[in-house]
């Protein structure tokens, strides 16, 4: 037995000492950002953004009214109408400042939390909540808005965004395609798989992880030890860390490599710096592993906040604007409201419907015994 | 006290507690077992008692959580592993299938696996996609691979502590409709063996066997059945691999008839292969055919239709009335 494997089998250091020198490096990297949580807008040297008073206010309108969507929906939840809802809140510029950078004829495969970036495709957010109300497991054709079907297993859709723009590349086309995925999922040996395709590949597609500093009850420690956005260089590609609450920030980076994958350089992995400032889901308990002073911390970044800041200290926006865009919300809140109470339960037949796009002999073998069965009770109640 | 009411959720939090302390080799791990004590709060309050050694918030990876648990299991500790959710496992399935399962055959038995991998599994509470599903058939067809599911407080109890104890790998199916069912736990008490099925409910006409969500369905089903006049006997099965075929096969030559009960898809389901050995072992006793009630061969329908797939009291009934009438 050598000398070293001896040692291994002695009692080792403890993990909390391993954990301690192994500590997040400590030099937090700097973030791209236009637009100070204090509404200040400020200049990068890589990615200034021109945007006009119209579109400033449009991305504002974008985020109020997702966040409206949002409120709604949890509050649907609440009332028993759905019976989950994932929540964005504190997400809305990273999703709206990526969602506002894309092309139409640009891809988006989504998780299960993207309804900002559902907002801007045009999906009616009436359709996203199907799935959490339990009637369908979609709601929407992904070909319409080229926007895929949200992905509940945790990283799977990063491999199909990749697939997706070798496709796109094969085709010849400037299309571009995004891929959202979490910190958490960061973890998964799917998202390192789509990190190597899309980089030996040189797939145009565009990384897009929010990093809301938790994955459930999991803070991003237990994740990785190196700042998310360094995972890229490893893959061959750059990376880049944005302030996830930051607007402007989001829209410029993301555009900038989305322009970079049209250009047929390859993907990049953008890292959104934001905060979740509600529970997981509404299953979810956060007292019993976070600390309120943190969500305080970050509710001082608040996304929307700063943009009307400065929207306000700049004249961009008058008094008329903020009352129309209020009573605009509230029709859209009502407007869900009712659509999600009106939504039916779908007919029981639905469960054979689309399992094979050919038809398959078992399927309608069981759909027969089961309409059989389902009249047996009819006929008894005659 | 030797004797408690506990809730199934709270039978295993018990059970794993005891292993912790009665093993220092025996490890949890998983995603958000600790502080949050895990989504059904199986792990509470173990990763405070225990520490962070012992009760591991693993990254989010599931191949990452089996394949280090092997790695665990080979350097000679007990790692007993959460899956979040049943439709959760499959980045794990080929850590858990292709390697976990053949280790110990390929090292001519001279390792041994004893890895437990917990999977909250099947329906019945409303949940999204992924959240349902019931793949026991999946991995009860993989050799090398034990698979049990128990149905009730106790032998969440005590099957755990025997999985735990197993130089084997042991997929433990927890029901997860059923993790705030109450039963009585006696903690001193001698428990039968893990593979041995269990008659939940003694009757002379028809056997029913279920295991897991399905034994409370069959077990109502059979009082139903009885208020008619019918005596049903329920077989809860606690193994689908191995199966206690012995046990079903004594009741089969008492009742003559036999009906498998499960939440998972009929087609090649567990009820396939019940259905095949008893047909060869009770071929002159059957009165009937071995019949199925199961879930459809469809995906996992969304929570609004989740009560018409799901086999519930009518369709079991069904089933034992159409047995009856051969
Ligand atoms: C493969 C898989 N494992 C576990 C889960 C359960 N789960 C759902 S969301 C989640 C945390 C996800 O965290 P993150 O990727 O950071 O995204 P976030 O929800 O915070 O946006 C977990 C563990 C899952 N959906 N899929």
């Amino acid at each position: 037995m050598t000398v070293e494997s001896t040692a291994a089998r002695k009692p080792r250091r403890s993990s909390k000492r391993v954990s301690a020198a192994n500590k997040p490096q400590s030099s937090e990297p700097q973030l791209v950002q236009l637009l100070t949580p204090e509404g200040e807008r400020v200049k990068h040297p890589e990615y200034e953004i021109d945007l006009t008073p119209d579109e400033l206010r449009g991305l504002y309108r974008d985020m109020v009214l997702t966040r409206r969507f949002d409120a709604e929906a949890t509050a649907l939840q609440r009332q028993g109408e759905l019976g989950l809802w994932a929540s964005l809140l504190g997400q809305e510029a990273a999703q709206i400042g990526s969602g506002r950078a894309l092309r139409d004829d640009d891809y988006v495969f989504p998780t299960y939390r993207e309804h900002g970036v559902a907002w801007c495709r045009g999906v009616d957010p009436t359709n996203l909540l199907g799935m959490f109300r339990g009637v369908n497991h979609g709601g929407w054709d992904p070909n319409t808005n080229n926007f895929h079907l949200y992905t509940i297993v945790i990283g799977s859709q990063t491999l199909h965004a990749t697939g997706y723009a070798m496709g796109v590349a094969k085709d010849g086309a400037d299309s571009a395609v995004i891929a959202y995925f979490g910190d958490g999922a960061s973890s998964q040996g799917d998202v390192a798989e789509s990190f190597t395709f899309s980089a030996v590949y040189n797939a145009p597609v565009v990384f897009f992880c929010q990093n809301n500093q938790w994955a459930i009850s999991e803070p991003t420690e237990k994740q990785t030890r190196v700042p998310l956005y360094q995972r890229a260089q490893g893959f061959g590609f750059p990376g880049v860390r944005v302030d996830g609450n930051d607007v402007l920030a989001c829209l410029a980076v993301t555009r900038s490599a989305l322009e970079r994958a049209r250009r047929g350089e390859g993907p990049t992995l953008i890292e959104a710096f934001t905060y979740r400032m509600g529970a997981h889901t509404t299953s979810d308990d956060p007292t019993k592993y976070r600390a309120d002073e943190e969500r305080q911390a970050w509710e001082a970044k608040d996304p929307i906040l700063r943009l009307r800041t400065y929207l306000e200290k700049a004249g961009l926006a008058d008094e008329a604007f903020f009352t129309s865009l209020d009573e605009e919300s509230e029709t859209l809140g009502k407007r869900v409201r009712e659509a999600v109470r009106a939504m039916p339960d779908p007919d029981h037949l639905a469960i054979f419907e689309n399992v094979y796009a050919d038809g398959h002999a078992l399927v309608d073998e069981e759909r027969a015994q089961f309409i059989a069965y389902q009249a047996s009770f009819a006929e008894e109640g005659n | 006290m030797a004797v408690q009411k506990l809730p199934i959720a709270k039978a295993l939090n018990e059970s794993l507690r005891k292993a912790l302390e009665t093993d220092p080799k025996v490890l949890i791990m998983g995603e958000d077992v600790g502080k949050l004590g895990g989504v059904f709060r199986v792990t509470d309050g173990l990763q405070k008692d225990f520490g962070e050694d012992r009760v591991i918030d693993t990254p989010l990876a599931e191949s990452g959580i089996v394949g280090t648990a092997i790695g665990l299991a080979l350097r000679g500790y007990r790692p007993v592993v959460e899956i979040q959710f049943d439709g959760f496992v499959f980045p794990a399935y080929d850590q858990i299938v292709t390697q976990l399962a053949k280790m110990h055959a390929r090292a001519l038995g001279k390792i041994k696996m004893p890895v437990v991998i917990r999977i909250p599994y099947g329906g019945g509470i409303g949940a999204v996609e992924h959240h349902s599903e019931s793949p026991e058939a999946l991995f009860a067809h993989v050799p090398g691979l034990k698979v049990v599911s128990p149905s009730n407080s106790s032998d969440a109890y005590w099957m755990l502590q025997q999985a735990i104890q197993s130089d084997d790998p042991v997929i433990f199916f927890e029901p997860k409709r059923r993790y705030w069912d109450k039963g009585e736990v006696d903690t001193e008490a001698i428990p039968g063996p893990l593979h041995k099925a269990r008659i939940a409910q003694a009757g002379s006409d028809i056997t029913l066997v279920a295991y897991g969500p399905m034994v409370k369905v069959c077990v109502e089903a059979a009082a139903a059945a009885a208020e008619e006049g019918k005596s049903v006997e329920v077989i809860d099965l606690r193994s689908m691999s191995p199966i206690d075929f012995d046990t079903i096969q004594t009741s089969v030559e008492k009742t003559g008839r036999l009906v498998v009960v499960h939440e998972a898809p009929v087609f090649y389901g567990s009820g396939a292969e019940i259905a095949a050995r008893i047909t060869e072992r009770c071929f002159y006793q059957l009165e009937a055919p071995v019949l199925r009630v199961g879930g459809f061969h469809a995906p996992y329908p969304p929570a609004r239709l989740e009560e018409e797939y799901l086999p519930g009291l009518d369709r079991v009934l069904d089933a034992v009335d159409r047995s009856l009438a051969y």
